[in-house]
This record gives structure tokens, sequence and C-alpha cells, in this order.
């Protein structure tokens, strides 16, 4: 049962597209509001920082099962500049672009598996996972 | 050289639309042929067939009127640009097929008929195109002012306070729109306390707070009180994960709490008028 579902982001409104599709996904795997509005979050953080960043790439959902349990799966990747300083990135309040810098410590805190891999002048792809309890 | 293609093809007509009924049924992924009534699409397929014969010239250059004519009539039938692509596709297959079967195409006439061919069909097919991306862009356009009339306004509801609800999606476009109109408003209608109504935004992420902290701070340099308010619950988990600092905020859950607490803020209150 690996479906897998996939939107490209090129412009703001897949960013809009992405989400949407993840909390549709969200839903249908049994998330309940509260976590939707974590998925659906962290789609938009996701997809943003391609848009902004790599100005292309995409975001594809999937609904995982291991060991009994269900969740899903998120994964953004894109072909971009990369990240250099990772540890940098992981802290509160840094950014490059003038935002919050809350994105990619809040995506992890709003999930329960967070990983990056970024090499720069390759890409960056992040996959992050939220199980249903 | 046209006008024998248009005789051959006005004398074998009834042949030509069965044929190509047949294709077109075969089609996957549009229902027109399968669910209306059979006399329906025998009236369709016959108009069609007629509007596309209607375009072979009986010179080379192209007859606008006609063209748009054509373009016109096979829009309203409502199909899709695929559907009608693929329709046009068959019609000439269906013709190319008939005059090699009828020996009025040959080895010797085949260069000039693909040429005769090519000036029908092509013009068809791009004024099609370009009449669905027209449509297309009309309607992106028309959305988007419907989305912006929308967008953010600031309605003064007391003395001294007003409120503006955001409902939608947040993108930078209308990040700046609400900005603008929040400060403008704020002036013009001497407020003093401001509401936010976040009730309907889906998703308030980094972006999305980011502006609300911006807008809020602007409003405070032109002498106003920022209120956020329409917190929903998951929202306020969202927010909290996200690390975002929301302190310098008054925050209500509701518009109704926010209004209150706006009316205190300037020394007021609502009270309850007993009836003689």
């Amino acid at each position: 049962m690996s479906y897998r579902s996939s939107v490209d982001i090129y412009t703001e409104w897949d960013i809009v597209a992405a989400r949407q599709m993840g909390r549709n996904e969200a839903k249908k795997t049994g998330f309940g509001t509260v976590d939707q509005a974590r998925i659906t979050t962290a789609i938009s953080e996701l997809a943003r920082n391609i848009y902004l960043y790599a100005g292309k790439g995409k975001i594809e959902i999937e609904r995982i099962s291991e060991n009994g349990f269900f969740g899903i799966k998120i994964i953004a990747s894109d072909e971009g500049p990369g990240i250099s300083d990772l540890r940098k990135v992981m802290e509160d309040g840094y950014s490059t672009s003038g935002g919050l810098g809350a994105g990619m410590p809040g995506v992890k805190r709003l999930m329960d598996d967070f990983k990056v891999v970024s090499e720069p002048g390759v890409g960056t792809t992040i996959t992050a996972k939220k199980w249903l309890h | 050289m046209n006008k024998l293609m248009v005789e051959s093809i006005n004398g074998h007509m009834d042949e030509i639309i069965e044929c190509w009924i047949a294709r077109m049924k075969e089609e996957k992924g549009e229902r027109f042929f399968h669910f209306m009534p059979e006399n329906l699409v025998e009236k369709t397929s016959r108009e069609f067939a007629e509007l596309m014969t209607s375009n072979i010239m009986e010179t080379n250059s192209i007859d606008s009127d006609k063209l748009n004519d054509f373009t016109e009539k096979v829009v309203r039938f409502g199909w899709s640009i695929k559907f009608v692509n693929k329709a046009i596709d068959n019609f000439s297959f269906v013709v190319f097929d008939l005059l090699e079967e009828k020996g009025i195409m040959n080895e010797g006439n085949l260069r000039r008929f693909l040429e005769t061919f090519t000036t029908w069909i092509s013009p068809l097919r791009e004024s099609i195109i370009d009449a669905y991306s027209t449509e297309w862009e009309r309607t992106v356009s028309l959305q988007k002012i419907a989305l912006q009339e929308l967008s953010a306004s600031l309605i003064p509801v007391f003395d001294k306070i007003s409120v503006m609800p955001l409902v939608g999606t947040i993108d930078t476009e209308r990040a700046k729109l609400i900005m603008e109109n929040l400060l403008e408003g704020v002036v013009s209608q001497r407020a003093e306390v401001v509401l936010l109504d976040i009730t309907g935004v889906p998703v308030v992420d980094t972006m999305v707070a980011h502006h609300i902290i911006q807008a809020a701070d602007a409003v405070r340099l032109v002498g106003a009180k920022c209120m956020l308010v329409g917190i929903r619950p998951e929202i306020a988990q969202t927010i909290v994960a996200l690390g975002i600092n929301l302190h310098d905020f008054t925050t209500k859950s509701t518009l109704q709490k926010g209004m209150q607490a706006a009316l205190a803020m300037t020394n007021r209150e609502i009270v309850e008028v007993h009836g003689e």
C-alpha cells in the first residue's frame, strides 16, 4: 500500500495545492483536526522553503504503516542550492530571508520524525513522518 | 483540388459521420457519446461535421468569419479541449481514409491533398486552442479580481474600534493588501483598537504569522493597538509548536471576547437596558 501522491512546486499557489492534498491524505489516514493542522502546516513550511530557496521542487505524500502503526510521510525534495549549515538552519530564529526562522525547527516539532539530507549545490530532501497514536 | 475534396466529403457525409461517431465512442474519459440520447448525438455530430466542412476553402485563404463561427459553436458544445482536439483528429482521419478508399486520393496527388488538409485543419485547431486559453485566462483574472475584492476590508464597528476579518489563504500579494488596508483604515477611521480575525484562515504557518506580526507592529506605529482574535484550538497548538512568539499581542479565542476586551481598553462596556 505504498500509495504516493505528489505536487510540483513552482508558484506560491502550488503551496496551497500541496497542503490541500496533505490535509486530505491526513483526513483519510484518520488524523484528528489538531494533527491535520500540524501536518498541513508542516507541508506549508516545507513547500514554502522549496518555493523561496530552490525555486522549484516537489512535495510527495505517502500513507505508511509500520509494525501495525499507521501514519503519513511527507517528502520534500528539490535540486536547489542545498543547505550549507544544517545545524544553524535547525536553530530557532535563524533565517536568511528575513522571515521568522521558525520553519525548519518548527516542522521538526510538528512532526514525529524528521530527517534532512542536503548537499550544497545538489539539492535537499526532507523526510518527515507523523504517526497515528 | 479543394472542390473535389469538398464534393467527395459532402457526397459521403453519412458514411463519414457514422465512422466518426464510432471512433469517438471508443474514446475514454468523455461521457458525451455514452450518456446523450442517440438523436442528440446524431444532431450534434452532423452539426460538427458541417462546421468542419464549412471551413474548406475554395481558395487557400482563410475565411475568418467562418472560422470564428466554427470556434464559437464548437466551444458551445461544452466539450473539453482534449475531446475537441480528438474530434478534429478523428474527423480528418476518417475523411482521409475515405478519400483513399474511393481512389480520389492516390500516390500522385497525395502531396497536394496533404497541403489542402493542413490549410484546412490547422487553423481550426489553432482557433480552438486560442478560444479555450482566452476563456481560461479570463476566468483566472476574474477570479483574481474577485479574490481581491473579498480580501481584507477594515470595518468600523464602534467608535475607535475596527475589525478586519481575514478569510482564506494569505499569500504575499494579499499580505501586502492587508497591510495597506489596515494602515489606511486605522488612520481614516481613527481606530484605537483593531481586531484581526483569523477564524477564516485555514493554515497559520510562519509566513502568515510573520505578516501578522509585521502588520501589528505597523499598526502600533500609527498609534493603535492590534488584537488577534479567532484563534482556533488547533491553530493555537501549531503556533506553539512552531515556536512563534506572539507575546506582544493581546489574543482572544473569539471575535466576541475580543470585542469585549477592546471595549474595556477604551473604557467602555455594553450594558443591558431594562425597559420600563
